[in-house]
C-alpha cells in the first residue's frame, strides 16, 4: 500500500505541491492526470523516493520513506519498476544489457538464465531478437518498450509510467497503452500512470485523480471523472481552454 | 535547482561540503567492494591507455624545453653538465605530476563530467537509482578508483620520457657530455623526489574524479548544463591542483626532506 500524507514540495520560489494526500492500494491501477508542469511526475518521483519533500511524508507498505539515505531507499527501490517519459535507456548499454541490468547487477542468477529472462520480457513487449541494438538504433515507441522491459523485467510491485504516451503517435499510442493493461493484468501488480492523454486515462486506470494547484483536486472513477460537473474537471477533460489563457 | 545563492561564499562551501561527501561515499564504495572489476577496467584503459599519447608529448617536450632553457643558464657559470640534474629533479618533484594532471584534467576530467551530466539530463542517473543501483558505486568508485592507480603511473611515464627527450637534445642537439649527464643526474635525484611526485599525483587524481564526478552529477538542465558543467570540471580540477599543490609540497617536504 502507498500513503502519501501532507506532501509539500516547492522548488525555488516555485510552490509545486501543497498538501497531496493519497492512498493506493495493492493491486490498483491509478491514473494521475493534470495539467502541463502541474507537479505530476514531481508526485511520481516521490513515491519512489527520486525526491526528498519539503514536509510530509510517503510510506511504502507502511514504512515512512521520506528520511531514509540513499542506500535504504536503494531497499525500497527494488520493489518499484519505472518507465520515464524518455525512456532514459543507458545509451552506452544494448538493448540485452539495459533490460537486464539490475539481473545482471544482484547476480543471483546466471548468465543463461538473465539472457533467458531478458528475452522474455522482450517478447512480451514485442521486441524479441533486438537483444543486440544499441537504445540509438530504436524509435521513440521501442525505446518505451525496453523501457517498459527493464521495468518489469525483476517482476516488481508496484510499476510507475512518466507519461508514457507522451511523444509518440496515436497508433504507437495505443500499442503502449495496451501493454499497460498487459502488464496490470498478467503481473497484477500495483501501476500508477501519470499522463495528460485522457483517452489513455480511460482505458488504463481503475481510479483517476486530478491533480490541480498542487492538490489532488479530484478522485474517482474515469467515468465519474469524466462526467463531473467540477469545472475544473471538466475543462480538462474536455480540453477547454481557459478564456483568459487565449489572450495573445 | 538551489545551486545558486545569494551568498557565494556560503554556495562555495555548500560545494566542497558536497564533494567531500561524495569522495567519502566514493571511497566507502571502493573499500566494501561495491563497484565492479568490468567498470574499473574500462575505465582503466580510458583513463591509463587512451591518455598515452597526450602524457607522452607533454613529458618529452617539457623535458626537451627545459634541458634547452637549462642550459642556456648553466652554460654561463659553466656547469653544462648539472642540466639533467636540475630537469630531473624538477619534473620528478613538481612539473611531472603537476602538468600531467593538468592534462588528465582537461582530458579525462572533461569527459567524465560530460558523460555524467549527459546522463543526469536524460535521467539515466535516475534510471540507476530506480534500478535499486547507487549511483556511487556504478559510476564514481570505478572512475575514483581508476584515476587512483591511473595518474601516479601517468605522472611516472611523463617523467621518464622528459628525462629521456631531454638527455636526447643535451647530447645531440646541444653536444654535452652523457656520462656526465647522467651521472650527475642519478646523483642529485633522490627517491624521496620521485616519491613526492607519485603521491603528488595521487592526490590530484582524487581531486579529479571527485570534482569531475561531482559537477557532472549536479549538472543543470540541457545542452547548456551540461556545457557549464564540463567546463566548470575542468576549471575547477585545475585550480584544486595548483593550489592544493603548494600545502601538498609544504607537506611533503616536512615529512620527506627536512627529517633526513
Amino acid at each position: 500500500m502507498i500513503e502519501v500524507s501532507q506532501l509539500h514540495k516547492s522548488f525555488g520560489q516555485q510552490q509545486v505541491l501543497c498538501g497531496v494526500d493519497l492512498q493506493i492500494d495493492e493491486g490498483e491501477s491509478i491514473v494521475i492526470i493534470g495539467g502541463s508542469g502541474c507537479g505530476k511526475s514531481v508526485l511520481l518521483r516521490h513515491i519512489i523516493g527520486l525526491v526528498q519533500p519539503d514536509k510530509g511524508d510517503v510510506k511504502i507498505d507502511g514504512q515512512g520513506i521520506a528520511n531514509l539515505s540513499e542506500r535504504e531507499l536503494i531497499k525500497v527501490r527494488r520493489k518499484f519498476g519505472m518507465l520515464f517519459q524518455g525512456s532514459a535507456l543507458f545509451d552506452s548499454l544494448t538493448v540485452e544489457e539495459n533490460v537486464g541490468f539490475l539481473l545482471d547487477r544482484e547476480q543471483t542468477m546466471p548468465p543463461a538464465a538473465i539472457r533467458e529472462t531478458v528475452a522474455d520480457a522482450l517478447e512480451l513487449v514485442d521486441l524479441g531478437g533486438t537483444q543486440a541494438k544499441k537504445p540509438a538504433e530504436l524509435s521513440g515507441g521501442m525505446k518505451k518498450r525496453v523501457g517498459l522491459a527493464r521495468a518489469i523485467v525483476y517482476k516488481p510491485e508496484i510499476i510507475l509510467y512518466d507519461e508514457p504516451t507522451t511523444g509518440l503517435d496515436p497508433v504507437v499510442a495505443d500499442s503502449i497503452d495496451q501493454l499497460v493493461i498487459k502488464m496490470r493484468d498478467q503481473l497484477k501488480c500495483t501501476t500508477i500512470v501519470v499522463t495528460h492523454d485522457t483517452r489513455s486515462m480511460r482505458r488504463v486506470g481503475n481510479r483517476v485523480m486530478l491533480l490541480h494547484h498542487g492538490r489532488i483536486h479530484a478522485n474517482g472513477t474515469p467515468e465519474e471523472i469524466f462526467n463531473s460537473t467540477d469545472p475544473i474537471v471538466h475543462k480538462f477533460v474536455n480540453g477547454i481552454a481557459d478564456p483568459k489563457d487565449l489572450e495573445f | 535547482m538551489g545551486h545558486s545563492g545569494d551568498n557565494p561564499i556560503k554556495d562555495a562551501l555548500a560545494n566542497l561540503g558536497r564533494v567531500t561527501i561524495l569522495f567519502l561515499e566514493a571511497v566507502r564504495s571502493i573499500a566494501t567492494k561495491r563497484f565492479r572489476i568490468r567498470d574499473l577496467v574500462e575505465q582503466l584503459h580510458f583513463i591509463g591507455v587512451k591518455s598515452q599519447s597526450v602524457v607522452l608529448l607533454t613529458g618529452a617536450f617539457t623535458g626537451m624545453v627545459m634541458c634547452a632553457q637549462f642550459y642556456i643558464q648553466f652554460h654561463k657559470v659553466k656547469m653544462d653538465s648539472a642540466v639533467m640534474s636540475v630537469v630531473s629533479v624538477a619534473m620528478a618533484r613538481e612539473l611531472g605530476a603537476v602538468l600531467t594532471s593538468l592534462m588528465i584534467a582537461g582530458r579525462v576530467g572533461a569527459a567524465m563530467a560530460a558523460q555524467l551530466g549527459t546522463m543526469k539530463v536524460t535521467e539515466q542517473i535516475d534510471a540507476l537509482r530506480t534500478l535499486a543501483t547507487s549511483p556511487v558505486d556504478y559510476l564514481v568508485a570505478p572512475r575514483l578508483l581508476a584515476m587512483l592507480i591511473s595518474l601516479p603511473l601517468l605522472t611516472a611515464e611523463a617523467i621518464g620520457m622528459s628525462l629521456v627527450s631531454g638527455m636526447l637534445v643535451a647530447v645531440y642537439l646541444l653536444g654535452l657530455d652523457p656520462v656526465f649527464l647522467w651521472n650527475n643526474m642519478v646523483f642529485y635525484t633522490w627517491s624521496v623526489d620521485i616519491w613526492m611526485g607519485l603521491i603528488k599525483a595521487f592526490i590530484f587524481a582524487g581531486i579529479i574524479a571527485t570534482v569531475a564526478c561531482h559537477k557532472g552529477m549536479h549538472c543543470g538542465q540541457g545542452a547548456e548544463g551540461v556545457g557549464k558543467a564540463t567546463t566548470e570540471a575542468v576549471v575547477a580540477a585545475s585550480i584544486c591542483i595548483l593550489v592544493s599543490n603548494f600545502f601538498v609540497t609544504l607537506i611533503l617536504n616536512k615529512l620527506l626532506i627536512y627529517q633526513e
